[in-house]
């Protein structure tokens, strides 16, 4: 997919999360909206990957160790076609397997996350056998930053530089918010490219909003031979509408009739820009 | 003592001569390949060998990444540490994920009885049977060892093991019996009582039999090697035959063997049930069999407890 297409795709995609954590009355809203354009660059244009065949041995590996922000997810999925589109309406309902966080019971999902601090030790995990397999597929965590206040993902940072885990891509999408409020008033990070550079990693920071970006790092990522490589995404907290970015009960807040009727309106005017851009292109 | 071969050896040798033609099977450690008696299989297989350093939640999540890529990983790590500081990621990444990870609880229960609290492991029990889709097995010595790790290869889905750091009596004459993953093994047949003992405690159970024989009492043995799944059918017909009790672990009374088993004879053929184990304390510090005494473990005091509930 081009860029334009890919800028599309993802206004697609959070107006039907949007609309799903609606009617789910259930979502973490901020972080799905901000990890939309990562997820988006990495299921359209940067992993391979077949929907057909979704435990293909020699598929990218996409683990989200943030599993809470997994509406984007499973709007992408359905979207790619690993499940039927219809299915999204079962989103946090009685007994659905669309549950409020990764669920390996659905294709395309490889492990069930949800407690944070699991995910990156799990890719290092892939990332090895991968490696002593001979294979040549990578593996993609996107980790949240609050998350990064958990001692486990220390732990796997160091192994993922001993092992020289040289197929493996660490995303933390930086959006600066965490339940409570700011990351840096809540257990400070910074400097946190420091930190994961200390640990051995190839770090890069980018804008993880800007679609060139995000598919010109991942699409080379990892680049440093021996070395795994880390992207700070940094992102805007429910990210495509005004009136919720950067608000920090927008983490699982739930959009009245109102607030979707905006968010809806602001995300479609933005959509046909991109339509139409692409089509004078 | 005759057998001088501790169970950790034994798997590491089994493994060794399964590597040779399974390239899946790998070893991981956590600084402790020494204590999991691991050395020659790291020697051996590098390429099937990972360290990971003094790191317990990471070992068992790297372990789920390798076994959701096809690999067979056996987790061997301090019991004490394994069961309680991994406790959420063999929850989630093994049990609630279904990768096929193996995690080998090394000097288990009390084997490190000098050590203190943080290094005895008697909750192990209590916390991996509450987690569903694990199974938990504690091999009674070495030739149960060796059958149930080549059972383990071939078996799809998490199981906790324990063992112990010191070798330990033989129960059986050699290898050469069935062994299943969730099926009991009758050691000793009797109508009076039944002893059920997992474990290092086995030996123990079966030596209080030979005493209650020469008391004239017809006493049941049963090795429950598998705490879960639970072979139930075995509990409900000693309760049924025998009408009486007494389970004997290396464990907290809290949520351990005896607390399986009583779970299943209250709710199916109600009989007199006695537990014997570790308080709810910390344990006394000692050697295995000080500990043990200390705390009624021992073929002389089942020996009374037993001629106990058959005077009621």
């Amino acid at each position: 997919m081009e860029i334009i297409e890919l800028k599309a795709k993802a206004a697609q995609i959070r107006m039907e999360l949007l609309r799903m954590i609606h009617g789910a009355k259930a979502g973490h809203t901020g972080g799905s909206l901000s990890n939309t354009d990562i997820l988006t660059a990495l299921y359209y244009r940067v992993m391979n990957l077949d929907p057909a065949r979704p435990k293909w041995e020699d598929r990218d590996r996409f683990i989200a160790s943030k599993g809470h922000a997994v509406e984007s997810l499973w709007c992408i999925l359905a979207d790619r076609g690993f499940f039927p589109k219809e299915e999204l309406e079962t989103f946090s309902q009685f007994g659905t397997r669309l549950i409020g966080h990764p669920n390996n019971k659905v294709p395309g999902i490889e492990m069930n996350t949800g407690a944070l601090g699991h995910g990156l030790a799990i890719s290092v995990g892939m990332a090895l056998a991968s490696k002593r397999d001979g294979r040549g597929y990578r593996v993609f965590c996107l980790m949240g930053d609050g998350e990064q206040a958990e001692g486990s993902v220390w732990e796997a940072a160091m192994a993922g530089a001993h092992y020289k885990l040289d197929n493996l891509v660490g995303i933390i999408d930086r959006n600066g918010l965490q339940i409570s409020g700011s990351t840096e008033e809540v257990m400070g990070l910074d400097p946190l490219d420091e930190k994961w550079a200390a640990f051995g990693w190839n770090v890069l920071s980018i804008d993880g909003n800007d679609m060139e970006q995000l598919v010109d790092t991942l699409e080379t990522a990892p680049t440093v031979p021996g070395k795994p490589t880390l992207i700070i995404a940094n992102t805007v907290k429910a990210k495509g509408i005004s009136f919720a970015e950067n608000v920090p009960h927008w983490h699982h807040h739930v959009p009245s009739d109102e607030e979707l009727a905006r968010a809806l309106a602001e995300l479609s005017a933005v959509l046909a820009g991109y339509q139409q851009e692409g089509q004078v292109r | 003592m005759g057998n001088k071969i501790a169970n950790r050896q034994v798997i590491c040798d089994t493994l060794l001569e399964l590597a040779q033609s399974d390239r899946d099977i790998m070893v991981l450690a956590s600084d402790s390949r020494g204590s999991a008696a691991m050395g020659p299989f790291a020697q051996a297989y590098p390429e099937q060998f990972v360290e990971v350093g003094i790191a317990e939640q990471n070992i068992v999540g790297i372990s789920a990444g390798l076994a959701h890529s096809g690999k067979k990983p056996f987790v061997t790590s301090p019991a004490c540490f394994l069961s309680m500081r991994s406790i959420e990621q063999i929850k989630v990444d093994v049990a609630y994920s279904a990768t096929n990870v193996k995690l080998i609880g090394i000097s288990g229960g009390i084997s490190y009885g000098a050590l203190g609290m943080s290094h005895h492991s008697v909750q192990d029990l209590a916390v991996t049977r509450a987690i569903p889709g694990l199974a938990v097995i504690l091999p009674a010595d070495r030739h149960e060892t060796k059958r149930m790790t080549e059972a383990l290869v071939n078996y799809e889905g998490g199981v906790y093991v324990r063992i112990g750091r010191n070798p330990v009596e033989d129960v059986y004459e050699s290898a050469d019996y069935d062994f299943v993953i969730g099926k009991a093994v009758t050691m000793r047949d009797g109508s009076d009582i039944t002893l059920i003992a997992a474990g290092e405690t086995v030996r123990i159970a079966l030596d209080a039999e030979a005493k209650l024989k020469e008391a004239g009492v017809s006493c049941r043995v049963i090795n429950m090697h598998t705490i879960k799944p639970l072979d139930e059918e075995e509990i409900i017909k000693a309760a049924r035959e025998t009408g009486r009790i007494i389970t004997v672990e290396e464990h907290s009374v809290h949520g351990g063997l005896g607390a399986a088993v009583a779970e299943v004879v209250v709710q199916h053929h109600p009989v007199p049930l006695r537990l014997l184990g570790i308080p709810d304390e910390p344990a006394i510090a000692g050697k295995t069999k000080e500990v043990f005494e200390h705390y009624g473990i021992s073929a002389e005091n089942i020996k009374n407890l037993a001629l106990d509930m058959l005077r009621q």
